[in-house]
């Protein structure tokens, strides 16, 4: 498995991996025979039926919302690159990252951008606006069948309600990003990845 | 309401309590009985069958006519199973009772409460004099009471992360276990030395035989506490684990450190000896086990006519598997085991749904049963024995039980943790430390110590004390001390309902992101054993390979789950459809003036949130819990939400014309097209749409299975058009809802195609009304033709391989059991 993978990407493909993910050089190598090891079709990209063959991802509330942030609007195939971007967000940052400042482009693990991975969960029209049907819609789908759909309409009045500083009675990503200050989003949004 | 329902569990406490007491009296009025027994005997002559008219001649005019007996008694005759019988049901009657209080079982584990009333039922026996049954023979523990145990262990057994850490696992099971026992023995025996303890007598075999049992671990009651608790899988699995297969290395330590015992002079020859011995058992024992769980296998390939017996299959290939190995006197538990684990896999493809619940619950069943009988009989032999009790012994075993089993586990897990992807931290290993009770094996072991020693006492008093020390003292303790180290550092200020759903959210993305990464770090193996499985292994052991029959049957199986669950719901429609009928009409009212949310209505949001969101899953999967089956219903609960909005977005035609468009898009009647064909739909539908076809093919599924749509009909009775053709009407970009609806099937159908058919595409965005209009109209004029021949769309690649596969679905229905099939699909 080791030399399949190895053979399949090239060093120079790696490298410029490591520079727009911040992934080291073992993790993406097991990342990529993990990807090859999804892709049944072998042709080197996953489509949805791939995440869909996960089991845990299936008994994952929002599963299909995981699996959907993985491709760019409208397409249905993602290689390597594009799997490799997604995962990033989720690398955990570390803390010669955070004095770095105002990069030329921000790291794709920032907090900002953690945020906004966390932000496109809700927002599927990318309207770049929380509506109260989208927020009702996660809802539903976190929430046991117990609650009537009162209950939660409600709670999802008092989510707008509480987050909602300009009154469009939508949450826009900076609202999004002032309810969650105090939260600890780098912490709850990594992954350790496994070398 | 309340009044009376402590009405109910008062009368129930009371019943159970004289149903108690009136065993009680059975188990002392049987010792009366044993008593008069003799008397009993002497009234056999009068108890036959007498032909009055052959008396005439007989030389024994004297006797006197006996007449037909009408009542009569014969308690040796059923004496045996009838104690039997008694002492299960006492046993069983205290299981019962525990249950009845429900929080006693979480902070006093189940072993220690079945050893306190063991104790005291032998109190009683102790009183009348009367001795226990010969439970703890050799005979009788090693073949009927423990291979249940061992079974139970086996077959639930969470393959995936086992073999995941199979490595480790076997590393604390097999160096653990001699390192514990030589070191106990080892410092016992120089304990022995010192005079004043009057020990001088134990040598060092004994001495390191002792040691062998002692170190046998039963982390049962720890196992429940971390799942509770819910500490991380590794901990988990490798407790597990070791538990299970230091059983094994337990045994062979016995047999060889007794035979050592009863040599005068041990000479190096016979350690080596003892060396290749053990890996001869170990080998054989796998061996065996394989063996026999694939002609388990194998047989229940052709069970489908006799479906009734078909359980029993399982239960004999595994008993047959452990008396073979016993015979050869390789490690029966390890053949057990193995076979458990080959035979599952198969046999759970190849048996009907209700034999597959069967063998589950049987299983469960026996294994518990054995196991209260094991832990009553602890108790109740701990006042029946003769005991000799020497406190520095004692005490000193206790100590370095501690001491040595401490020292292990942090000296096997320094050296272990490089190796590990995920090394165990402080926590951990104070957990599996801590978690090592001592429970049924030593019992066993130390019970069937040859005479020939000349202080078994001793050595029974000093195990029944570890055993009781660690069960009560350890396994209550275990719970506050691992919730006072793994205490979160929670915020003690309410929360605001932002911040509760939107982590929750993403606690669940990490999960999800977690486990599509996969922590497999030895997929070489897993591809070669999958490759090997797939072209060679499932051919000859599976019935039906082909992966038609397992779409067709797990539909079935869904459905009946969907139906059985709807009609079982308290409350309405678990697809939720209705709830966002609602949606619609709140759109209307999102006019209406903002709602004032008091406090308290803010913290019963919190409340509802807090109980009802689903909750992060826990990797273990509880089906490793001893005393329960798999507990599935959470993630049915999930499945089955997904499948039925998946059917709700179903967009075949109703059953009869679909009249004019006077029927407004807010309320299309869905219902299943009578006949439509998988493949016409299909091709219908992906040539019009180039997608979707997913959809329908879950809907002609239904159609084949025979399901009537009815059955899970409340998601499709007349409601209205889900949002989505509203939105797709409203906002350019369509929303998501539907998307992600028909994609959940994919997980269902995603590689259990049919022969070579080509993936199906995933479903394109709905963009307009207009194609949705096309789209019923094709579906009703589809008609149950031979299917046309699909061109294979560019760019996807064929799914061949698929169609080896077997029901990429089956994850779903029985993921919690057979973690290790899902994934090893991946």
């Amino acid at each position: 498995m080791g030399s399949r993978a190895s053979t399949l990407l090239r060093e120079e493909e790696i490298e410029e991996i490591k520079k727009e993910t911040g992934f080291s050089h073992s993790q993406i190598t097991r990342l990529y025979s993990r990807f090859t090891s999804l892709d049944k079709g072998e042709n080197g990209t996953l489509s949805r039926e791939d995440f869909q063959r996960i089991p845990e991802l299936a008994i994952n509330p929002l599963g299909d919302r995981i699996i959907n942030a993985f491709f760019p609007e409208g397409e249905d195939q993602v290689n390597f690159r594009g799997f490799m971007r997604t995962l990033a967000h989720f690398r955990p940052i570390e803390d010669n990252e955070k004095n770095k400042n105002a990069a030329a482009s921000e790291p794709l693990n920032s907090r900002t951008n953690k945020l906004l991975f966390a932000f496109r969960l809700y927002d599927l029209d990318r309207d770049d606006k929380i509506s109260r049907d989208e927020l009702l819609q996660v809802l539903r789908m976190m929430v046991g069948v117990n609650i009537s759909d009162e209950q939660l309409g409600s709670i999802a009045d008092r989510t707008i309600q509480e987050a909602d500083t300009n009154g469009d009675n939508s949450i826009s990503f900076n609202e999004f990003i002032k309810v969650l200050e105090k939260v600890d989003v780098e912490q709850k949004m990594s992954i350790r990845f496994l070398h | 309401m309340g009044t009376s329902v402590l009405f109910e569990v008062r009368t129930e406490r009371v019943v159970f309590c004289m149903l108690f007491l009136l065993l009680l009296c059975c188990v002392g009025g049987k010792c009366e009985l044993q008593e008069t027994k003799p008397a009993a005997s002497a009234e056999l002559p009068t108890v036959n069958p007498i032909k009055p008219f052959d008396h005439g001649p007989q030389a024994f005019p004297e006797e006197e006519r006996a007449n037909l007996p009408v009542f009569t008694m014969d308690y040796p005759r059923i004496q045996v199973p009838f104690e039997f019988t008694l002492w299960i049901l006492l046993a069983s009657f205290a299981k019962i009772g525990f249950h009845i209080y429900h929080k006693i079982t979480i902070w006093i584990p189940e072993s220690c409460l079945l050893i306190s009333i063991g104790l005291i039922v032998g109190g009683i026996m102790y009183s009348v004099k009367e001795e226990p049954p010969a439970v703890l023979s050799s005979n009788v523990f090693f073949l009927y009471m423990l291979p249940p145990i061992i079974l139970d262990s086996g077959y639930f057994m969470p393959t995936r992360p086992f073999f995941e850490n199979v490595g480790t696992v076997l590393w604390y099971a097999v160096v653990g276990t001699l390192w514990n026992s030589i070191g106990i023995g080892l410092s016992l025996f120089a304990i022995c030395q010192f005079e004043v303890f009057g020990l001088q007598d134990i040598n060092l075999q004994e001495n390191l035989l002792f040691g062998a049992i002692i170190s046998a671990v039963d982390p049962v009651a720890a196992l429940n506490v971390f799942e509770d608790i819910g500490v991380n899988e590794q901990t988990y699995i490798v407790i597990f684990g070791e538990g299970l297969f230091n059983d094994a290395v337990t045994v062979v330590l016995y047999n060889m450190f007794s035979f050592l015992a009863d040599l005068p002079i041990v000479e190096s020859t016979d350690v080596f000896l003892g060396v290749a011995r053990f890996f001869v058992v170990a080998a054989g024992g796998v061996l065996f086990g394989v063996l026999f769980g694939f002609v388990a296998a194998f047989t229940t390939r052709f069970t489908h006519n006799v479906r009734q017996i078909e359980p029993l299959f399982v239960f004999m290939y595994s008993y047959l598997a452990y008396l073979v190995a016993e015979c050869f006197a390789i490690s029966s538990v390890l053949a057990l085991i193995t076979c458990a684990i080959t035979m599952k896999y198969y046999v759970e493809e190849n048996v009907s749904q209700r034999s597959c619940t069967t063998i589950r619950h049987v299983v469960k069943m026996l294994g518990t049963v054995s196991e209260t009988l094991i832990f009553f009989f602890l108790g109740v032999v701990t006042i029946t024995t003769e005991h000799e009790w020497n406190w520095a012994y004692i005490l000193f075993t206790l100590v370095f039980a501690f001491i040595w089993r401490g020292l292990g586990i942090l000296v096997l897990s320094q050296i272990v943790n490089p190796f590990r992807t995920i090394p165990f931290n402080f926590k951990d290993q104070f957990g599996l430390a801590y978690g090592g009770l001592r429970g049924a094996i030593c019992f066993a072991l130390v019970f069937t110590l040859p005479d020939t020693i000349n202080r078994k006492n001793l050595f029974v008093t000093a195990s029944i004390a570890v055993i009781i020390f660690t069960v009560f003292i350890q396994g209550i303790s275990i719970r506050p001390i691992v919730e006072y180290i793994n205490i979160r550092k929670t915020n003690k200020d309410l929360m605001t309902i932002n911040v509760e759903i939107h982590t929750r959210v993403m606690e669940h993305v990490v999960c999800g992101i977690e486990d599509l990464c996969g922590q497999w770090s030895h997929y070489y193996w897993k591809d070669k054993f999958k490759k090997f499985n797939d072209r060679i292994l499932r051919r000859i052991l599976l019935r039906d390979n082909r992966a038609e029959s397992s779409i067709v049957s797990l539909y079935k199986k869904l459905e009946l789950q969907n139906a059985i669950d709807i009609l079982d719901t308290p409350m309405g429609d678990i697809s939720a459809a209705p709830s966002l009928v609602s949606l619609s009409d709140e759109r209307k009212e999102s006019s209406r003036p903002k709602k004032k949310f008091m406090a308290a209505d803010v913290r019963k949001m919190h409340d509802i949130l807090s109980k009802n969101m689903y909750k992060i899953r826990q990797k273990t999967l509880a089906y490793t819990n001893k005393y329960s089956l798999p507990d599935e219903s959470r993630t049915r609960e999930i499945l089955i939400r997904r499948h039925a909005s998946i059917r709700r977005s179903v967009r075949a035609g109703s059953f009869r014309e679909l009249p004019d468009r006077n029927i407004p898009k807010s309320q299309k009647y869905y219902s299943l097209q009578p006949g439509g064909d998988l493949e016409s739909a299909f091709a219908l539908r992906r040539r019009s749409r180039g997608g979707g076809g997913e959809v329908d093919r879950i809907s002609d599924h239904l159609q084949l299975s025979g399901v009537s749509p009815r059955s899970s009909s409340r998601s499709l009775v007349p409601m209205r058009r889900l949002n989505t053709i509203e939105e797709a009407r409203q906002h350019t970009p369509p929303t998501g809802l539907d998307v992600l609806d028909e994609r959940g099937p994919g997980s269902l159908l995603g590689s259990s195609l049919r022969g070579q058919r080509a993936p199906v595409p995933a479903p394109r965005r709905r963009s307009s009304d207009r194609e949705d209009e096309d789209n019923i109209d094709s579906t009703e004029e589809s008609e149950p033709v031979n299917p046309p021949p699909l061109p294979p769309p560019g760019g996807w690649a064929p799914e061949n391989q698929d169609a080896r596969e077997n029901g990429a679905g089956d994850p779903l229905l029985r993921h919690s059991s057979q973690g290790s099939r899902g994934s090893r699909r991946l």
